[in-house]
Order: structure tokens, then C-alpha cells, then sequence
């Protein structure tokens, strides 16, 4: 994975015998002008930004095998944090202890602390816990219901009236989930309509509305673009900083350009380790880390 | 858009067909293993064709409408013996208690093992016990339920004599044992679709706070109902095409015989006959001897199981367009008749 791919792929052209082979345009240096990262990243250390979770020397276990060795890192509201590594670097199992999703894997283990405004999260009931803490994974992964009723499976919860709520009570909340997530006017005259009919780019946003309807205060982004077009990218790209000032956003990516354009703090990590973190700005412009500078200018990856 | 162009071309070289594969620069053992697979396959389509023309012709030319309406009578006579009302009835009946029992135990146990399987050793031994009910031929199944349900303690099921002695031969035990053979079929199948469900399905649910119970009952059972319904109705062929069972746990009786005065209650504890024992009895190995009826009875039979199979491709065919948010089975039906959102 490079720093500066093309931003499309380039044009596929019938072989002509007679012609020079067509010749991808040279890669850009990775440290030079091209990197513009989005404005105003230092801005968002403002009195809105505020710690929701804090990750205290974590480590993280499959069985026997330590695949996160003691991470620290904060999770706050009003900004977005972005979880970027190699394959196997431990990021994503970081990301899917934040709301005690390891657990559904056997032999998973865990050290150290991670709190949710102070309180343990091992304390908190892990159903509320995942309310509280959603997620948006790597594919997107409607149930087989239509649009409505997956939405309004997040909504169903607690007592008895309010989980066989009429769907007149609940249209609300589903419509104005919808809208968070920029899919309402696309899908608003039939929401009868089976969520699997619908485009990936549409399916992963229904899964941010499912997500976002219970109202959490922190959501988790799994490499939530890699399965979508670039177009379909740029949308919920656009959709993840509109929501970092009501939720705190973390995102796994391999995409670097993506980080860039999305987070405004950055983790690297490697084999398990948090090699680095610190803003946007500073991982891609100015690492301090020879790994970190290696990654981000696409020396391994 | 430059792409498009080569395809579309109306004048460009003649295109030439790729040449037909040929079996002749095979070694001579795998040209004959072909030909021999390819026999055997041909051989199988001449069977079941023949089975389904014979059937059709000895059995269309006996088929009266008549006979869906009468009740067999004791006769010497073919054209007095009556119809097979009470078998058809009785093959409902019995194949409705069965599965009945069987659709729920099996989605039960499928779902337990494939969600739970806590603890291991005893996942392993439930799949262990559904594999034996599995292979137990039915006649097996039939004595051991005779054994069991002669008991005294069963007398509610079936009749008892007035010195105590328990029958043990009703529509109710016979659905019993019956829904032993659909079990395995029903669980099979729940298993296998549960099993096709990516392990993403189940992370979206348990993301957004839910237990694996409601998991299980809002979004995984409703997904694979087409899964869950092509093994209740592979459940149904099983239950329906066995004799052994009628034979010794039925009575196999002429007619249905209720027990007592209650309408419903009498006719489940009382004996009775199904279509297989009524062609078994009247075939020309049986000893009513009206052949020409257990063509007719036979034949409507075939066209039963063969309806369920074809009911069986349909609910687990290729997933054509999915845009219909219902369950297959409830498409058959009016949209709007049922909406998710109740």
C-alpha cells in the first residue's frame, strides 16, 4: 500500500501492438506538497473536546498469543482518532475491546484498563456497554429485514412496551437516524424496502444509521470504507466528521489518505505496540519515529 | 467508454467458436469411467421417469373421484371396498403431530448447537444421538415405541382394555415415534442454514447491545426460515412414506377407529391407516387384494412427496434478487399481509 495512489485507477486501454505500453503516472514524493491534510485539525482542542474513554496499558489477547502489548491512548468526544498499522498490528482487536466485542471469540484475554467516562468497562453490562459503545464494521452487514426494521432492531431495548413498539412510535427515531447517517433522502418514500436491495455504499450507511439510532457516545469504524467505491467513500468520510462533535469517532484504516482526510488524532501501531500518536498533522508531516516515517511513506505496509 | 468498442464492432474478423471438447486423447480408463458415469445418470432418469409414467398410468386409470370421499369398507369385492378417505385423513393427522414435535425440537436442538454447545462434551453427544435416531431403521423405532408406550403409565395415549393392559397403538404415539425420523431432517437442515449465516450477521447484533437470545429470535431464525422450512417439509416426505411405523404403532387398521365419545381426542387415540399402509394392505401382497386401489392410493402418494420436493427446491433455490423482505414462505402471500414492523 502506497502513501499517494492515483486517486482512480488508471484508464484500462486495449493492448495496441504499435503504441507504447500505457505507463501508470509516477508516484508523488510522499512528504512533498500533495499531502494537503484537511484544515483546522489543531482547532479541534477546543473546550467541546472532551475524554470519553481512556485505554490504560492495555494488553490483549488471543489464547496464548499477545497480539496488543501495552497500549494507552485516550478516546474523546469532538474529535476524531484514527487506528492505522499493517496487517496484524493489533489494531483492530484494540478497536474491538472498546466494547467487549473480543469476548465472542474464544481464549480472548485482556490487562490494564479501559474506562468509559471513569467507570470500567468491565463493570458496565456488557448490553449497555455495546449501546453505549456501537460499532460499523468492514463489511457492510444489514440483517436480511427491510431498512426500517434495521434500524428499529437497535431501537428495541428494555422494557417490554418499548421493544414491541408500534412502528408509529418508532419512525421518528429511525428517520432521524437515517438522516445522521445521509441516507434519508435516498431511501425516504419506501423504508419497506429490503436493506440487502440497496448499493454497498448505502448498506454501510444504513449500518451507521443502525448503529448511531440508540444514541452511543462513542462509535467504532472498522475500515468502513474498504469495501466501497471511492465515491461512496467520500460520503461517509464527509458523514464521520459531521458526527465527531456528538460522538467520539474511532476509526481502523489502511487507508492512509483516508486518515488523513478524516482523523484528527492519529495511532500508529505496529506488531501489537503503539508506536506512535499525536496528531494528524504530526504522524503524517513529522514523525518522530523512524518505523512511524517508514509506514507512512510506504516503505512496508 | 473506449473499451466498449471491440465487442460492439459489427465488421471485424469472423469470431471463431473454441473447439468442442473431446474424450478422444483421454486414457482409455478415464474415457470408461465417463461413459459409465454418464450411463449411470441416464440410467437413473429412465427409473424415475418409468416409476413416475407407471404409477401415473396405473393409477390415473384406477383414480376415481369417489374413492377421496369414501371410507374403505370390508368387501370381497373391489368395486364395494370403498374409498381411502380415512387413510388420507390419517396420513395428516399423523404426519401433523409429527411434525409438530419435530419442527420445534429440531430448530431447538440445531440452534443449541450451533450457538451454545456448552458444554462441549454434551454438544457432542446431542450430535451423536441425532446421528443414531438418524440411521435406526423405522421398524426399530416402531417396537421401541410399542415397548414404551404399552406402559401403563402411557394409557392416556392409546386404549386400554379393562383389565389395565395398555394398547399402545394410537394416531398420538405413532406421531411420537414419527417425529423422531423428521428430528434429524428438521435439525439437519436449521444446522446447515444457521451455519451459512456469516459470523458478521451475529457481530451487527451483539454491536448493538443485544443478548444472544435476541440474536437468536429477531434476526437469525427469521433469516433462515427458508432453511428451516425445507427441513420441516423434507421432515414431512420422511413421515409420510413410512409403514413400519403405521404398521405396528397405528394398527393399520381399515378404517380409523376413535376411542370413546370425544370427537377430536377419540379419532388421536384410537388406531387407524395411513395411505402407505393402505396400498401395503391392498396391494397384491396385502390381504384386502384390490390391487387397482393401492394403484390409485400409490399414485396419489407419489404426487404428494413429489409436490414437498418440489415445494423443497423452491424455498431453498438460488437467491435470485432478494428484494421481497419476507421469509420465502410467507411470499406466497399478499405483501402487506404481514410486515415486520408488526
Amino acid at each position: 500500500m502506497g502513501v499517494v495512489e492515483p486517486l482512480m485507477p488508471p484508464p484500462v486501454r486495449r493492448i495496441d501492438v504499435d503504441r507504447d505500453p500505457y505507463i501508470a503516472p509516477a508516484r508523488q514524493a510522499p512528504n512533498g506538497v500533495a499531502l494537503a491534510s484537511r484544515p483546522g485539525v489543531e482547532t479541534h482542542t477546543s473546550s467541546r473536546v472532551r475524554e470519553r474513554m481512556a485505554i490504560e496499558s492495555v494488553w490483549l489477547a488471543y489464547g496464548e498469543n499477545w497480539v496488543v502489548r501495552d497500549v494507552s491512548l485516550p478516546v474523546r468526544r469532538g474529535e476524531v482518532l484514527a487506528l492505522i498499522g499493517a496487517s496484524g498490528s493489533g489494531k483492530t482487536t484494540l478497536l474491538r475491546s472498546l466494547n467487549r466485542l473480543t469476548e465472542i471469540t474464544a481464549g480472548a484475554g485482556r490487562s490494564g484498563r479501559i474506562t468509559l467516562d471513569g467507570q470500567e468497562i468491565h463493570e458496565i453490562e456488557v448490553t449497555e456497554l455495546r449501546r453505549r459503545v456501537s460499532m460499523v464494521f468492514q463489511q457492510p452487514n444489514p440483517f436480511p429485514m427491510s431498512i426500517f426494521e434495521n434500524v428499529a432492531y437497535a431501537l428495541r431495548e428494555g422494557p417490554s412496551r418499548r421493544r414491541r413498539a408500534r412502528r408509529s412510535q418508532l419512525e421518528g427515531e429511525v428517520r432521524d437516524a437515517l438522516r445522521r447517517a445521509g441516507l434519508h433522502d435516498e431511501v425516504a418514500d419506501d423504508l419497506d424496502r429490503s436493506a440487502l436491495a440497496l448499493s454497498g455504499g448505502q448498506q454501510q450507511r444504513l449500518c451507521i444509521a443502525r448503529a448511531l439510532a440508540a444514541e452511543p457516545e462513542v462509535l467504532l469504524l472498522d475500515e468502513p470504507c474498504s469495501a466501497l467505491d471511492p465515491i461512496s467513500t467520500a460520503v461517509i468520510e464527509e458523514l464521520i466528521v459531521g458526527l465527531r462533535e456528538s460522538v467520539a469517532v474511532v476509526i481502523v484504516t489502511h487507508n492512509l489518505q483516508q486518515a488523513q482526510r478524516v482523523a484528527d488524532h492519529v495511532a500508529f501501531m505496529h506488531l501489537g505496540e503503539l508506536v506512535e500518536y499525536g496528531s494528524s498533522e504530526q504522524i503524517f508531516q513529522t514523525p518522530i519515529q523512524q518505523r512511524t516515517r517508514d509506514y507512512v511513506s510506504g516503505a512496508f505496509g | 467508454m473506449a473499451l466498449a468498442a471491440p465487442a460492439a464492432q459489427p465488421s471485424g474478423p469472423p469470431l471463431a467458436a473454441p473447439p468442442r471438447e473431446t474424450t478422444a486423447s483421454w486414457p482409455l480408463a478415464d474415457r470408461v469411467g465417463y461413459w459409465l458415469c454418464w450411463a449411470t445418470g441416464v440410467g437413473l432418469c429412465l427409473i424415475a421417469g418409468s416409476i413416475v409414467l407407471v404409477m401415473f398410468v396405473k393409477g390415473v386409470s384406477s383414480l376415481r373421484l369417489s374413492l377421496f370421499v369414501q371410507s374403505p369398507a370390508p368387501s370381497l369385492h373391489q368395486s364395494q371396498a370403498g374409498g381411502f378417505l380415512d387413510p388420507i385423513v390419517g396420513t395428516l393427522i399423523v404426519t401433523a403431530i409429527g411434525i409438530a414435535i419435530a419442527a420445534p425440537m429440531g430448530v431447538a436442538l440445531a440452534t443449541w448447537l450451533s450457538e451454545y454447545r456448552r458444554p462441549a462434551w454434551l454438544a457432542r453427544a446431542v450430535e451423536s444421538a441425532i446421528e443414531m435416531i438418524a440411521g435406526v431403521p423405522s421398524v426399530v423405532l416402531a417396537i421401541f415405541g410399542l415397548l414404551l408406550f404399552a406402559h401403563g403409565f402411557f394409557g392416556f395415549l392409546s386404549q386400554s382394555a379393562s383389565n389395565g393392559t395398555v394398547t399402545g397403538q394410537s394416531f398420538l404415539v405413532a406421531g411420537v415415534i414419527m417425529a423422531l425420523l423428521a428430528v434429524p431432517l428438521v435439525a439437519g437442515a436449521t444446522g446447515e442454514a444457521l451455519a451459512q449465516l456469516p459470523a458478521r450477521t451475529r457481530e451487527a447484533s451483539y454491536a448493538l447491545g443485544k443478548t444472544r437470545a435476541t440474536t437468536i429470535r429477531r434476526v437469525l431464525l427469521p433469516s433462515i426460515l427458508p432453511g428451516i422450512a425445507s427441513g420441516v417439509v423434507l421432515g414431512m416426505g420422511r413421515i409420510i412414506g413410512d409403514t413400519a411405523i403405521i404398521t405396528i404403532l397405528l394398527g393399520a387398521t381399515l378404517k380409523n377407529e376413535p376411542v370413546g365419545e370425544l370427537p377430536i381426542l377419540g379419532t388421536l387415540r384410537g388406531t387407524g391407516s395411513t395411505l402407505t399402509s393402505y396400498v401395503y394392505n391392498n396391494s397384491p401382497a396385502g390381504e384386502g387384494n384390490a390391487p387397482q386401489k393401492a394403484y390409485a392410493a400409490a399414485f396419489v402418494l407419489l404426487m404428494i412427496v413429489l409436490a414437498l420436493n418440489a415445494l423443497v427446491t423452491r424455498l431453498t433455490g438460488p437467491r435470485a434478487r432478494r428484494t421481497d423482505t419476507r421469509p420465502r414462505i410467507w411470499r406466497l402471500l399478499p405483501a402487506g399481509w404481514a410486515s415486520w414492523s408488526r
